[in-house]
């Protein structure tokens, strides 16, 4: 059967087909439709296949391996920055090992496309010494997926799939096979295998040092990578996942004459790596992200720059790879290409028209002008637009929960007034371990919690903070008397305005809830928000 | 054969509903597709674009290369020119003559047309108003596909189909609008072409 689906989907329609019993993710782009093709899928409904978000990328991954430890196959997905929240459980883990196959998807994203950074999560995959497959195509999205769930009860190691925005986000006919149903719960024959106590980590540790060469002999002889012949051997190419089809694109009816490398399995093939270095005067390395290969082989002592890519400036260093970058790094000329004419001027993204954070920033700005030495610490959502024109309201945005946080270390240094500006859904993923920091000194801070009552940014998934906001400050320990809701209309703003300065002139620690829903929401789901607020206050 | 196709616009203007017929008549008929698609921050009245490369043959890349596009299709005429790089020698530029402004340095409109009409292959058109005259000023973007059709590699009943499986949640009278603003977009293009 074939069908059209983004890699992302093909992904999550493979882990299907494995026979996964659950799902847990934290939303983030790129790698948002995984767990939503799960969630919409009908067969995975009728399967039971557990499917709803979890509050962040470590409670996420740290659910998908208690269902690991149950003996059923399980997926994890997230974008390459929220693997450095669920970093903790992932480097245990490829201690431990898993019980019933667990994958671990990460989309990163080169070029920031719509992140903070362009880390390669391949560097992670490696720093836990767990196998990586890394995807050409949609239909090798399927294919690896399936394969990876085997490798990994085979192995009895989490595994990973790195994936790149611009393969999670293109579409491709892909054939699909036949499903597999779930495993049952059994669980581990070792008992001390998830007791990672000093004295058995010692020897899981062990253990997991001591199959690194069957890890890099499945990679050896990994049916995803292959080895291309070619007739000239003035340079040889390594390729790997997207990067291949880059290459291939420059030459017409599939005619590359030099040898190639594929790469969508690791640790690197060595022995094949050895083979095109022998046979070859250059090697040209292609990967979307990190040099992570290049620098592999090409290490510190490759002094007649055998080995070029993006170390040697062949290639641009930061950034997507295309196919014409790749052309470049070949030697190919630029035949013919008009120039974007000048009048064409840039168009950023910006908050929606009648967008509830609109109103919010007109708050804050207008304070500005009353406390000159203000200053906004910001947070990843969709209000991060605030820090363009025409609003210019926040001064950082590090990575989720850090608004919070850096508002205190900047309030111990004796800032004031210090804001904290954080969405609800970000506020459940990393602010209120933070808050209690704050909390538990009574900080001088005000924490503004943008509630659109959303994951808005993703495509409007549901916050896990909805209806839940005011008692889990309470609970955190905010006193009552500095606990304040307000609407951000324009209607309100003076009114509006008048909360937040009282709130910033308290010497202690101080929420405003600026609720509003996302325009985004549809009237069912606003109407569903309505009855959970009553339930909130009552 | 191969056709690789840009497809312009802002975000929310209707481009990957475009992209989504061309991908349903493109399996339909039995070739082969690949379609990136911009989705996230860049959506939210940026500028966004999608790729879309039909083959007889195996499409290797998502992205399609610089200059090697054979027809850009815009919902916006200042987004038409953003992707000028990727127009091969002879190809085609479709766009809606009505501009989107969300920002305040967005240039003057006459300068936008005259750059436009410099390229040899361009169809400038009113879309948004022939929308509007059948009555759904939404289906625009229909309008362009239709003027784009005759340089499709694909059969009139494999678009029209493809409209009507995509609209079909939506009824008959949606469904209908969008085969009118199709054909009405089809008209004006072999109009300007003879």
């Amino acid at each position: 059967m074939k069908k059209l689906l983004l890699g992302n989907e093909a992904l999550a329609q493979g882990a299907i087909d494995t026979g996964i019993s659950g799902v847990y993710a934290y939303p983030g782009t790129p790698s948002t439709e995984i767990t939503e093709y799960i969630q919409n899928s009908k067969i995975a409904q009728e399967l039971n296949i557990h499917s709803k978000w979890s509050v962040n990328e470590k409670t996420a991954m740290e659910a998908a391996l208690g269902m690991s430890y149950a003996g059923k196959r399980v997926l994890t997905v997230m974008k390459h920055v929220g693997l450095n929240v669920a970093a903790d459980v992932f480097m245990n883990m490829a201690v431990s090992g898993i019980n019933g196959g667990l994958v671990v998807v990460v989309a990163d994203d080169p070029s920031m496309h719509s992140s903070q950074n362009e880390q390669d999560s391949r560097n992670y995959g490696k720093f836990a010494m767990i196998p990586i497959f890394e995807p050409t195509n949609q239909q090798e999205a399927y294919d690896i997926t399936t394969y990876a769930f085997y490798l990994s009860e085979q192995l009895a190691l989490p595994i990973m799939i790195r994936m790149v925005t611009r393969l999670s986000h293109s579409r491709a006919a892909i054939n699909i096979g036949k499903r597999n149903t779930q495993n049952t719960i059994k669980l581990s024959k070792n008992p001390h295998q998830f007791q990672l106590i000093p004295m058995h980590a010692r020897n899981r540790y062990q253990h997991l040092v001591g199959i690194q060469s069957d890890i890099r002999e499945n990679s050896e002889n990994s049916y995803f990578n292959k080895f291309i012949e070619g007739p000239n051997t003035s340079m040889g190419i390594i390729a790997a996942g997207i990067a291949f089809n880059y290459l291939m694109e420059n030459f017409e009816n599939d005619s590359c004459p030099y040898p190639i490398l594929k790469i969508s399995q690791y640790p690197l093939p060595k022995r094949q790596v050895k083979k095109l270095f022998d046979k070859c005067k250059k090697i040209l390395v292609l990967e979307d992200g990190a040099p992570f290969i290049e620098e592999l082989i090409a290490d510190y002592f490759d002094e007649n720059k055998k080995v070029i890519g993006r170390l040697t400036g062949h290639l641009n260093r930061v950034g997507e790879l295309n196919p014409d970058n790749i052309a470049e790094a070949l030697g190919f000329e630029r035949t013919f290409a008009n120039k974007i004419p000048k009048i064409v001027t840039p168009r950023p993204p910006e908050l929606c028209v009648g967008c509830a954070h609109r109103d919010l920033f007109d708050a804050i700005n207008q304070l500005k002008t009353e406390n000159t030495k203000q200053q906004v610490f910001g947070d990843i959502g969709c209000y991060a637009l605030g820090s363009l024109p025409p609003y210019e309201s926040i001064n950082t945005l590090i990575d989720m929960g850090a608004s919070i946080t850096m508002a205190k270390g900047a309030s111990d240094a004796g800032i004031h007034p210090s804001i904290a500006i954080i969405g609800d859904s970000t506020f459940t993923h990393s602010g209120m371990t933070g808050l209690l920091d704050a909390v538990i000194e009574n900080t001088p801070i005000t924490v503004i919690i943008s509630d659109n009552s959303a994951v808005a940014m993703t495509g409007a998934q549901d916050s896990a903070a909805s209806g839940r906001l005011i008692n889990i400050c309470k609970g955190i320990g905010v006193d009552k008397d500095h606990l304040k809701v307000i609407t951000p209309l324009h209607k309100k703003l003076d009114e509006n305005i008048d909360v937040i300065r009282n709130e910033i002139n308290y010497k202690g620690v101080s929420i405003v809830i600026s609720q509003r829903p996302c325009v985004q929401l549809s009237k069912e789901k606003k109407d569903q928000l309505k009855k959970l607020k009553q339930v909130a206050i009552n | 054969m191969k056709r690789n196709i840009i497809l312009a616009g802002v975000g929310g203007q209707g481009i990957l509903t475009i992209a989504a017929i061309l991908d349903t008549a493109t399996i339909n008929s039995n070739l082969n597709i690949k379609q990136s698609e911009v989705h996230g921050m860049s959506q939210r009245g940026g500028a966004v674009q999608s790729h879309v490369r039909i083959s007889d043959k195996e499409i290797f890349s998502d992205l399609i290369p610089e200059g090697k596009a054979d027809i850009i299709i815009s919902v916006e005429p200042m987004e038409l020119l953003r992707y000028l790089p990727f127009l091969k020698k002879d190809g085609f530029l479709i766009t809606d003559s009505n501009p989107f402004k969300n920002i305040n340095n967005y240039p003057e409109l006459e300068d936008l047309y005259k750059e436009i009409k410099m390229h040899k292959n361009s169809i400038l058109i009113d879309a948004k108003e022939i929308a509007k005259e059948i009555g759904n000023s939404k289906a625009t973007n229909i309008v362009l596909l239709g003027a784009a059709a005759s340089l499709l590699p694909l059969s009139n009943d494999s678009l029209q189909n493809a409209i009507k499986t995509l609209f079909e949640r939506k009824g008959e009278r949606i469904i209908n609008k969008n085969l009118e603003a199709y054909e009405k977009g089809k008209e004006i293009a072999s109009v300007m072409a003879s």
